[in-house]
């Protein structure tokens, strides 16, 4: 049928389309970063010094901040949109479900400078509490081991958590109403308590929908920068400890751009946000990969 | 009928859009209307004052972004904007980046001071041995000797200092680092001048304000901001030691008075360490700068014109409004050359009418 094949065709355009936007970004932040590709060439991700006035670039410092604070608040999300999801789904009813749903929704639309203002005035002083606590008590543990400022990698953190909450829950919500009553009554039948059923048998059922979230979650947190940068302390040196400030890639470029007037300088920041883009593609392609070597599994069982 | 009336409401529309252009037109070149100008946050309050001013008197829109010294400068150089601002002369490869001769009118005189977070908003002494030691992270409490020798009848407590600083490009920062360079000899080896430097310790905070805001959250922190910064937040400032050997705090007089020093025709000098007995070692000029040819791009002759204006304005009429600001004014010889610099303005090669 001819408009069988037109839709075939615009669908088709549509999807080369997306594809062209995409590499079209990776060409141009590619030919932008050359100059300092060819000065740095892949060390530039193991060099540790940024310093503009003096034209030495090194990328480490923001690929540990990033990746640090995006996989921690990842992990530190995990237990709370589980737990959430489930206490959403399995524990309240019909109208409280909706209404909290709802208010969980809403912190995906704060914007993002709003959560760093929020961040620097509120949370900021609240974390200081706690940094100066754990400095006093626990000193010993390296990874408490600087002097609390406040902002820092800590603040950074949990600001992140916050803000990739709703995204994982959302997912994760989604795939609990999809697991199948039968399940979960045999589960019953057969004498398991509340807990064991969800512990045992509905969660590991959706361990793909988990995964989805956290990649979901892991994106959005990779590419952060309003509310990193208000909080994680702009310091562009590889941080010792959580309570130490540092920086992010999305963050630094957002800093530094601006003003960058030498040419190595502006193209040093252009290999930055290529590495970003490379770094959430590959991140992106792996969950992708796990994703489906899970629901494979799940299948054969 | 219908018809009828669809021509003459027609008619009568275009007769008025005609009218009313006309009675805009006045014998002689016009200026243009709005004017867009990027840079320093410096003085940022101070220029959010003057053009408001300028358009309840002239109704021209001047609309000013401070990015900071840097990025005023590069959008200079890309002729995105019309003038920009910045408190660190131009580069010579920035310069030459340009293409064509950029002048620097000086608009104003500021004062950078360092400012901090302690119990009691004590009235601290502070000479460039100790601002180098604090901000290199030498010394890293307050209670330091060399501290406590400066503070004698202050009880600095035993913390550690929470150094901040920008963590964007800043005249700001140029000035200050600047300062230190020609002060210290520790600091002209580990960090030199620039619009950033490779900060060895502390946090970053973007702009005068970020720098305001992260101060007054951090307790037991320093850091160095434009007076008004420190003024309207309500934060202590220090005293700093010049030349001279006098402790001097930053107040409109001691920024003039550092500023009393010969000037080069082109004024772009600076006026960090200064030699003048009571003034503040860590004042700058601040400057607009713009093209001295003003044909580029598709600029006409109006917005030629209206740059032309609101420069005679800033260094005339505006000068009224620096010291409400706590900026200081442009002492007469540096408003005489700067007359000279803005009459250099062309338009295709020919002075402005």
């Amino acid at each position: 049928m001819k408009s069988d094949k037109l839709f075939k065709i615009v669908l088709l355009l549509f999807g080369v389309l997306i594809l062209a936007f995409s590499v079209g970004i990776f060409l141009q932040l590619f030919s932008g970063a050359w100059k300092s590709i060819q000065q740095n060439g892949i060390l530039f991700l193991i060099k540790q010094v940024w310093d503009p006035n003096q034209e030495i670039y090194g990328a480490l410092p923001f690929l540990v901040g990033t990746l640090v604070t995006a996989l921690l608040s990842v992990i530190f999300s995990l237990p709370l949109s589980i737990g959430s999801s489930l206490f959403l789904n399995e524990y309240i009813k019909g109208g409280w479900s909706v209404i909290i749903s709802s208010m969980i929704d809403l912190l995906a639309s704060i914007p993002s400078v709003v959560y760093g203002l929020w961040g620097l005035f509120v949370l900021v002083p609240y974390i200081r509490i706690v940094e100066n606590w754990l400095f006093q008590n626990a000193r010993l543990i390296p990874l408490f081991n600087s002097e609390p400022y406040g902002v820092g990698i800590l603040s950074a953190t949990v600001i992140l958590l916050i803000m990739i909450l709703p995204y994982s829950i959302s997912v994760i919500k989604e795939v609990l109403k999809m697991v199948p009553n039968d399940i979960k009554e045999a589960g019953y039948a057969l004498g398991a308590n509340k807990w064991e059923v969800l512990q045992k048998i509905v969660l590991p059922y959706i361990k793909s929908g988990i995964f989805a979230g956290v990649g979901l979650s892991l994106g959005r947190a990779l590419g952060e920068t309003m509310a990193v940068t208000m909080v994680i302390g702009n310091r562009n040196a590889l941080p010792a400890s959580l309570f130490d400030p540092a920086n992010t890639l999305a963050s630094v470029i957002a800093n530094e751009f601006y003003e960058a007037s030498s040419t190595l300088h502006v193209s040093s920041l252009i290999y930055l946000a290529l590495v970003l883009f490379v770094f959430s593609f590959l991140i992106n392609f792996m969950m992708r990969l796990i994703l489906k070597r899970i629901n494979a599994g799940m299948i054969r069982k | 009928m219908k018809k009828n009336l669809l021509v003459s409401t027609g008619i009568l529309l275009l007769s008025s859009m005609i009218m009313v252009s006309c009675t805009g037109k006045k014998p002689g070149i016009s200026e243009a209307k709005e004017l867009n100008g990027a840079g320093a946050t410096f003085p940022k309050v101070l220029y959010e004052k003057y053009f408001d001013q300028y358009y309840q008197q002239k109704q021209v829109q001047v609309n000013y972004q401070a990015v900071g010294s840097g990025a005023g400068i590069n959008t200079l150089i890309e002729k995105t904007i019309d003038f920009g601002a910045t408190d660190a002369p131009m580069k010579a490869d920035e310069e030459e980046k340009a293409g064509s001769s950029v002048i620097h009118i000086p608009t104003s005189l500021g004062a950078v001071v360092l400012t901090y977070n302690l119990d009691g908003n004590p009235k601290l002494k502070l000479n460039a041995t100790v601002i180098s030691g604090i901000f290199l992270g030498t010394i890293t409490k307050w209670n330091d000797p060399l501290l406590q020798q400066l503070n004698p009848e202050v009880n600095l407590p035993s913390a550690d200092i929470a150094v901040i600083h920008r963590s964007d490009g800043s005249g700001t920062t140029y000035t200050f680092t600047e300062y230190l360079t020609k002060a210290d000899p520790n600091w002209k080896k580990a960090l030199g001048t620039g619009k950033t430097v490779n900060w060895p310790v502390g946090l970053g905070g973007k702009g005068n304000d970020g720098v305001a805001g992260l101060l007054m959250q951090t307790p037991y922190s320093i850091g160095y901001v434009e007076l008004i910064y420190a003024t309207q937040n309500n934060l202590p400032y220090a005293l700093v030691q010049n030349k001279t050997g006098h402790f001097v705090e930053p107040t409109m007089e001691s920024v003039s008075k550092a500023a009393d020093t010969t000037l080069p025709d082109d004024l772009k000098v600076s006026i960090t360490d200064t030699n003048a007995a009571e003034g503040y070692p860590i004042s700058t000029f601040t400057w607009i700068i713009l093209y001295r040819e003003q044909r580029y791009n598709n600029r006409d002759i109006a917005k030629a014109k209206a740059a032309y204006n609101l420069l005679w304005w800033m260094i005339h009429e505006g000068q009224e409004i620096n010291e409400t600001l706590q900026f200081g004014r442009l002492p007469d010889l540096a408003v005489q050359k700067a007359e000279r610099l803005i009459q250099q303005i062309t338009f295709d090669g020919k002075a402005l009418p």
